[in-house]
């Protein structure tokens, strides 16, 4: 299973940032779903971020809100995220990095989660609303299944808690790059330049960015500050929104979009 | 922050990076200023000629007929807004004040809290906005338009169900985004630390009170305490006076909706398992894989998955006991509190009352119970006339 020391490893000799875009599992259904993400690697992610439909999302905004209940309406459970998870492997070897919400991972017994959705091909897990300070309920459970645990800086982070997470980091450092919940963005905070710099003075982990992310342009100047990673997620959730009765213009306007991203943070 | 918010394994902070901060200068500023001497004497003041405490014990004479035993009633509903909810806005709205913040979000079901938040935004000059499910604020319409006549923006929230937990959910997608000026006044004794703690602290006047009452008034402790619990902040507020004194049994009351075999209700540590949400480690209405559950009950304040985390522990040690009152008990409650005492119960606190009703035949005439009447029943008219069509 390809790691993420590899890919980043692999991005760095290039001097390039990993494309890695964000959708929620089942969204709108299974197979459609599938079929999104299939298109999104071909059209050049580096690394996914998937999203597990939870019914009280309180660190999303509206659209990714909206994705999650079009999964949870088409039937999403954890057993066939994990199915999903697995056919997303079978078509390539991809990191897979899990952003999702703490009572789903509880309910299905933390230990046993770690196993069943590694074994499925799980690189890591952010768990939106656990912080460091209850980190541990995740980090040894994770640890002993070989799973890589993600955590989030944001722009209200003090530099001291930036080691911290760091130090309990083994994926990457999801840098939040506005205050707020997900959702797409007119403009790009002026703080995520040096908020990148500062993490990569502080920590070896790779850094990268999420978080209104909505444009080409957008994504350039993030790599450009340094990050090691640019996530893009309710932009393209959104094209899954706006096409739903035609699924053909969906993966085309998700791949167009993502190979224009990929582009804008390839060195020229 | 500098404690860890538990009770038992109970509550924690369950919450996204981006609020630590803000949590931890709200833990910092409670520790301060709660044992400030200016701050205690101007809390008091208001408490005093604000709010209209303290709040009498009232002997409730031909209701106890009713029940068989003696019931007296803590008056919470004369408190200026009609609830004890103004016990803990005033408290965290001076702690906002001495914060130096000047805009305040909060969440509501019934528009109890949020009234009361909105009275004291207007009270300190605070910026005021209410996230509302969308359900709640139709039905009920005249906190609303008081809450927007104490000057206070009310934001109807369309997610879920339009209900309290979609309106926490909304105030805290705001509030995550709005971290650095804002205030964010939570109503029950909910959430990740400190509210819990904050909540139950200024909300412990209710307990003091009425233990000094019984011992002046009765002679005695009471037998027993009553209350009804949705986030359980009433609750542990009387609760709090009377934990320590072993022989007083402690009732907290939920909301049995339609029923609790039926699923439609929302009575979280009756038929709840625990779980995650909204900060806290507590029991919660899910499934099976902790999606949570949508609720029902005829008060929207109670119409809530969840529970403080204090309540979880209190019921897990045996202090505490939790029942359910259903819909239908409920609605004769109010009425016979309206008719054989001249009394509004708020449709939360008469879940108070209808579970002591149907104890009746149980209890010794000489045994003395105190319910915590936690609101008065104005805002409630129209639902109950809604249920129950007066013939004329």
């Amino acid at each position: 299973m390809k790691t993420y020391k590899q890919v980043f490893s692999e991005l760095a000799a290039q001097k390039r940032s990993a494309l890695i875009p964000f959708f929620v599992i089942g969204d709108p259904d299974f197979d459609t779903s599938l079929d999104v993400v299939k298109a999104a690697i071909d059209a050049g992610a580096d690394v996914l971020e998937l999203g597990i439909a939870f019914s009280d999302p309180i660190a999303d905004g509206p659209t990714i809100q909206k994705a999650d209940i079009r999964a949870a309406k088409a039937g999403m459970t954890m057993a066939k995220a994990c199915r999903f998870i697995r056919q997303v492997k079978d078509y390539r070897d991809i990191p897979i990095g899990l952003l999702m919400y703490y009572n789903l991972i509880y309910q299905y017994g933390t230990g046993k989660f770690c196993v069943d959705f590694h074994e499925a091909g799980v690189n890591s897990v952010l768990v939106a609303d656990l912080s460091i300070d209850a980190a541990d309920e995740i980090t040894g459970p994770a640890a002993s299944a070989g799973l890589d645990t993600v955590f989030m800086v944001t722009p209200v982070t003090a530099p001291e808690r930036m080691k911290l997470i760091a130090s309990k980091t083994t994926g990457f450092i999801y840098t939040v790059s506005v205050l707020g919940v997900t959702g797409s963005r007119d403009q790009l905070s002026d703080t995520v330049e040096g908020l990148v710099t500062q993490l990569k003075e502080l920590t070896d982990v790779p850094v990268c960015v999420g978080f209104g992310i909505s444009s080409p342009e957008h994504a350039a100047a993030i790599a450009a500050a340094g990050a090691d990673g640019v996530i893009i997620g309710s932009k393209i959730v959104g094209l899954i929104e706006a096409n739903l009765d035609n699924k053909q213009k969906m993966l085309t306007e998700i791949a167009t979009f993502l190979t224009k991203v990929k582009t804008a943070i390839s060195p020229s | 922050m500098k404690h860890k918010g538990r009770f038992g394994d109970y509550g924690g902070f369950y919450v996204p990076e981006v609020l630590i901060p803000v949590l931890e200068e709200l833990e910092e500023a409670f520790y301060r200023f709660g044992r400030d001497e200016h701050f205690v004497a101007d809390l008091a003041m208001l408490y005093k000629e604000y709010a209209g405490r303290p709040s009498p014990l009232y002997y409730a004479k031909r209701f106890s007929e009713h029940v068989g035993c003696k019931v007296y009633l803590k008056r919470e509903d004369l408190l200026h807004g009609g609830a004890h909810k103004v016990n803990n806005t005033l408290g965290q709205g001076l702690l906002a004040k001495y914060m130096g913040k000047t805009k305040i979000i909060a969440e509501t079901g019934a528009g109890q809290h949020g009234l009361a938040t909105a009275m004291i935004g207007a009270l300190f000059g605070m910026e005021t906005k209410i996230f509302m499910g969308v359900i709640d604020i139709e039905r009920q319409s005249v906190n609303v338009h008081k809450m927007k006549l104490c000057g206070a923006e009310v934001i109807g929230v369309e997610g879920g169900s339009g209900t309290l937990k979609d309106a926490i959910n909304d105030a805290l997608r705001y509030w995550t985004a709005h971290v650095t000026d804002t205030f964010y006044l939570f109503g029950s004794t909910c959430g990740p630390h400190p509210y819990p703690t904050i909540v139950k602290h200024f909300q412990t006047p209710i307990g003091k009170e009425a233990r000094q009452q019984s011992l002046d008034i009765i002679g005695r402790l009471p037998d027993m305490i009553v209350a009804c619990v949705g986030g359980g902040s009433n609750a542990i507020g009387i609760f709090s006076g009377f934990v320590d004194d072993k022989d007083v049994r402690l009732v907290g009351v939920e909301a049995g909706g339609r029923s609790v075999d039926s699923g439609r209700h929302a009575a979280t540590l009756v038929a709840g398992r625990v779980g995650i949400l909204h900060g806290a480690k507590a029991y919660l209405l899910q499934d099976e894989e902790g999606q949570v559950h949508d609720t029902e009950s005829v008060s929207a304040g109670l119409d809530y998955p969840s529970v403080g985390p204090e309540h979880c522990l209190l019921k897990d040690t045996g202090r505490a006991e939790y029942v359910a009152a259903e819909d239908e008990e409920v609605l004769d409650a109010f009425s016979l509190l309206c008719k054989c005492e001249g009394i509004l119960p708020a449709l939360e606190s008469a879940h108070a009352l209808a579970w002591l009703l149907s104890q009746k035949g149980n209890l010794d005439p000489d045994q003395v119970v105190i319910v915590n009447l936690s609101g008065r029943g104005d805002k409630d008219v129209g639902i109950v006339e809604k249920h129950r069509p007066m013939s004329d």
